[in-house]
């Protein structure tokens, strides 16, 4: 047996003893992720330093706090969650006891992302052990400072059975998915989505992708720019432009692109001062690889903002494109970098049309004064989440699941999906041995008529 | 194929099926199809499978129209947006999660229930607003022509297609792209039906199957917990995914158990149950054959009779079934029982754990609490405690298995729910950008320790509460700017 099956054996052996049954003792074990981020903040930020350029400030309000909110939610909500809901009841099972009984799915398979490489691990572990799951981690490779620091501190605040953290490559996570899971929750791009989906199929492992597209972004002419600029700036630089739900590029009425243009610059001039590079709080892109595709999207655009990149640092400036075709290459797959495309559409209807001619995105973006305008952009397209007026922010509130649709995923999580989605919801009715009476029509032999109804 | 899926996908897009008015209408055409062709839907059931019209119309038609009553009336609110809790930054906005129907739906029915596997997903999915394409299995064909012959006659013809053939029509089928796939059928199949929605990145809902085990404790009254589990068992000669496919028990209340399910049998199907109109046949040849063959070496405690020209096995009862032999090794599917006696309830948890988890769990007995401690350690799709079946009837409950036995559920809003993209919308104003200040880079390490104070706490306060908290957010912002911090 080789090294990566052991390993998911003795987890499953570990779900089996049974031990992650008892509140308590899942409770005990999201304590001891809490305790882990307190006690070992300092080297977590470094961790996320060392592969994106985060600070302090960037790797806590951008990651560890959404955790930490996740963590402290499961922790309040677990005994409501895990009780047995009680349905509604029809007159021929009244006098049964009929209801939903929550239980853990058994070992589930978490495959990082490298973008978020500890939010996007530990969010969704919070949800599968507080389902009573035993998980087993595998964090992306390319955020390489995290993926080790996380396979030496879990081990130190988690049952070390239960929930192991398995590192490497292609190769190793090939091997992974060769084992049977009882759900795999997968962060990252389309292609891999399938190769998952397809390793998952053999298995009949229930799968949660959460993937990726082009997150429209519509500004309306009649909104303040001043404003709507900001936010989108916010969202698109943040991480260096490597966010799943980032505002991929923006639809606006030609008589505004200049406008956009000014007030982007300026937002992020007061973000970023006049050379990024200086930053703090300006990231970096993750690899080489990475770094010569978001540059490449740039060949034969206008740029009318940054444009300039340093391979050696993995710095890409802050970029604007005007007047974007939409054959171009930069229109042809999710940028997941600092170059926001402005593509000019002569109305609401124009935007509509060029969104639902597209693969269905992870998130779209609204601006707009109008609630009519907002309502008609929602009512006509799709995509996994929406927020209008701003960006991101719909996957920071626990109660909207999150989570994409078509290409962009299936499945979704955080707050009580998350503790939905890492368990079976087991549909019981219990009945009394008694009023046999009343059953006495279901039984043959039937009547020698159809009788009238 | 392609053409046919493109016509229909084309009929998507025009938006004619997201008006909540033309969902009820085909939903009102379905109703009056199923009472207007009642008869000729009872007729082709009963030729597929030799089934009584009593029968077909209670086991298949009655929950079709349960369904598409329920449906239409619970469709507003099921479809409506619905609020979402907010938090203390969203406190003003408007969050809710919307649901919005997927696509294109591809419905692949089973051959056991050929009507009712078929329609009552179809109802979900027209519910939800989505275009469908409807394959019923083709060994039940009197069933699938008659719905290819039917359904255009009342639906939206572009809207709602049948397709019907065998593997090769199916194979063609699942290389087109669909939104989602509800597969009812086999395991094996059902990993098939997924490779194939992966390529696609298609979410599916598999309704499979497994040995769903029944459990007989030793405190329970045994002619009753008999008699239902004859009925369940021999229903459909024993042709139901959620029949009780084995039963476990002590030795000690073995041939008890035997005796008690002969009277049962003979009360419902009489004393030649060859004769009885109640009684249904094995589908075809083939399940015939492999139903016979799981019978070899095995102590027959009752019936065992079979007859090959008419496809017809008598209810059978196997006695001190050897767990290692063929007839525990697949599901049965057909109406023989066997006993698998074991120590105690216990020893059945653990037999129970060591295969399968099935799509559903049985367990009879007086004590309550014998009862849950079975529930809490096993898994299976669902349970019904003192009886067999029941479960599935009851739509607030979500039908589905787990593992093996399938993913995903369906019945009444979990119908509407599964065909149905829930899109969660964050309606913010383009005012108040005071409380997003803290967000905005460049940062400072006062920045982070007030970003811990306000996202850390938790209020489910009014406006007062949180346009304060803005202020100090502010206040905040303007002191750290002003170099105060």
């Amino acid at each position: 047996m080789s090294a990566i099956s052991e390993v998911v054996q003795r987890a499953r052996a570990a779900f089996n003893s049974g031990r992650t049954r008892p509140l308590q003792f899942r409770v005990q074990q999201l304590e001891g992720l809490r305790r882990l981020i307190r006690e070992r903040e300092k080297d977590l930020v470094g961790a996320l330093a060392a592969d994106l350029h985060k600070n302090e400030w960037t790797a806590y309000y951008e990651e560890i706090v959404y955790v930490l909110e996740e963590i402290d939610y499961m922790i309040r909500k677990l005994p409501e969650w895990a009780a047995d809901e009680p349905v509604e009841k029809t007159p021929h099972t009244q006098q049964d006891e009929a209801y939903i009984h929550s239980e853990p799915l058994g070992v589930v398979l978490i495959i990082g992302s490298w973008n978020y490489p500890f939010n996007l691990t530990i969010q969704p572990m919070v949800g599968a052990i507080a389902a009573g799951n035993a998980v087993v981690l595998k964090p992306s490779e390319l955020s390489e400072n995290t993926a080790s620091l996380l396979a030496t501190i879990l081990p130190q605040y988690l049952d070390q059975d239960l929930y192991p953290v398995i590192n490497g490559g292609v190769a190793e996570t090939t091997e992974v998915l060769k084992e049977r899971f009882d759900h795999i929750l997968f962060t990252g791009s389309t292609g891999v989505g399938r190769v998952v989906m397809m390793a998952a199929a053999k298995h009949l492992t229930p799968v949660t992708l959460e993937l990726g597209g082009k997150n429209p972004c519509y500004v309306d002419k009649d909104c303040d720019l001043d404003i709507a600029c900001r936010r989108i700036a916010w969202g698109k630089f943040m991480n260096s432009g490597q966010t799943c739900v980032a505002p991929d590029y923006i639809l606006c009425d030609p008589s505004i692109q200049s406008q956009v243009v000014e007030k982007l610059k300026k937002s992020l001039k007061e973000f970023y001062g006049e050379d990024a590079k200086k930053s703090r709080d300006y990231g970096r892109i993750i690899n080489s690889r990475h770094f010569q595709r978001v540059m490449g999207l740039l060949e034969g655009q206008k740029v009318a903002y940054g444009g300039t990149g340093d391979a050696t640092t993995r710095y890409i400036a802050p970029t604007i494109l005007t007047d974007v075709d939409p054959q171009s290459p930069v229109m042809q797959e999710e940028v997941f970098g600092p170059v926001l495309p402005i593509m000019c559409v002569r109305s609401l209807e124009e935007a509509i049309q060029f969104i639902t001619q597209r693969e269905k995105p992870l998130a779209l973006y609204v601006f707009s004064p109008n609630d009519k305008v907002i309502k008609k952009m929602i009512a006509e397209t799709s995509s996994g989440g929406v927020t209008a007026n701003d960006v991101v922010v719909h996957i920071t509130v626990h109660s909207l699941p999150y989570g994409g649709v078509g290409d962009s995923g299936m499945g979704s999580y955080h707050g009580r999906k998350s503790f939905e989605t890492f368990s079976h919801r087991r549909s019981c009715l219990v009945r009394p041995l008694l009023n046999e009476e009343t059953l006495k029509a279901r039984y043959p032999p039937s009547p020698a008529k159809m009788p009238r109804h | 194929m392609e053409r046919e899926v493109q016509r229909v996908r084309a009929a998507f897009g025009s938006g004619r099926s997201r008006p909540l008015t033309f969902r009820r209408r085909q939903l009102e055409a379905l109703r009056v199809m199923v009472q207007e062709r009642e008869k000729d839907i009872l007729a082709a059931i009963g030729a597929d499978l030799s089934k009584s019209e009593f029968n077909a119309y209670s086991q298949e038609v009655i929950t079709v129209l349960g369904e598409i009553d329920l449906m239409l009336e619970k469709l507003p609110e099921w479809a409506a947006a619905k609020p979402a809790q907010r938090n203390l930054l969203t406190m003003l906005d408007e969050a809710y999660i919307q649901p919005e129907p997927l696509g294109v739906v591809l419905i692949i029915g089973a051959w056991n229930y050929p009507f009712a596997l078929i329609i009552q997903p179809l109802i979900g999915a027209i519910a939800a607003g989505n275009a469908v394409i409807i394959k019923p299995s083709e060994v039940s064909e009197n069933t699938a022509k008659l719905l290819a012959k039917l359904l255009p006659q009342y639906l939206d013809q572009d809207l709602y297609a049948v397709v019907t053939g065998g593997v090769e029509e199916t194979t063609e089928l699942l290389k087109q792209r669909f939104d989602h796939i509800l597969y009812t059928g086999n395991t094996t199949v059902g990993k098939i039906v997924m490779q194939a929605a992966a390529k696609h990145l298609t979410p599916v809902t598999l309704e499979l199957g497994g040995k769903s085990p029944c459990y007989v404790d030793r405190d329970c009254d045994l002619d009753v917990a008999c008699r239902r589990i004859a009925w369940g068992k021999f229903m459909n000669c024993g042709q139901t995914c959620i029949a009780p496919d084995y039963v476990l028990c002590e030795p000690s209340l073995q041939d008890l158990i035997v005796q008690k399910v002969q009277e049962a049998v003979k009360g419902f199907y009489g004393e030649n149950v060859k004769e009885s109109p109640d009684y249904e046949r094995i589908v075809n040849l083939r399940h015939f054959k492999r139903i016979q063959s799981l019978l070899e070496g095995q102590k027959i405690a009752f019936g065992g009779e079979m007859d090959e020209a008419t496809r017809y096995i008598a209810p059978t009862i196997l006695t001190d079934v050897d767990p290692g032999t063929k007839v525990m090794q697949e599901e049965i599917f057909g109406p023989i029982l066997p006993i698998v006696p074991v120590k105690n309830a216990d020893e059945a948890i653990q037999f129970i754990n060591e295969r399968e988890k099935p799509l559903a769990f049985y367990v009879f007995s007086h004590n309550s609490k014998l009862i849950k401690r079975m529930i809490d350690g096993t898994s299976s799709g669902g349970v019904t405690g003192n009886d067999v079946i029941m479960h599935f009837t009851l739509s607030s409950l979500p039908f589905g298995g787990v593992g093996s036995s399938g993913m995903g559920a369906y019945h009444g809003k979990h119908s509407f729910d599964t065909f149905s993209h829930q899109r969660p919308c964050l309606l913010k104003t383009l005012k108040r950008e005071g409380v997003n200040q803290l967000r905005y880079p460049p940062n400072s390490q006062s920045k982070v320790d007030w970003a811990k104070f306000f996202m850390l706490k938790r209020f489910n306060k009014e406006r007062l509460c949180l346009l304060l908290l803005t202020l100090l957010g502010v206040l905040a912002a303007v002191l750290i700017k002003a170099g105060y911090y």
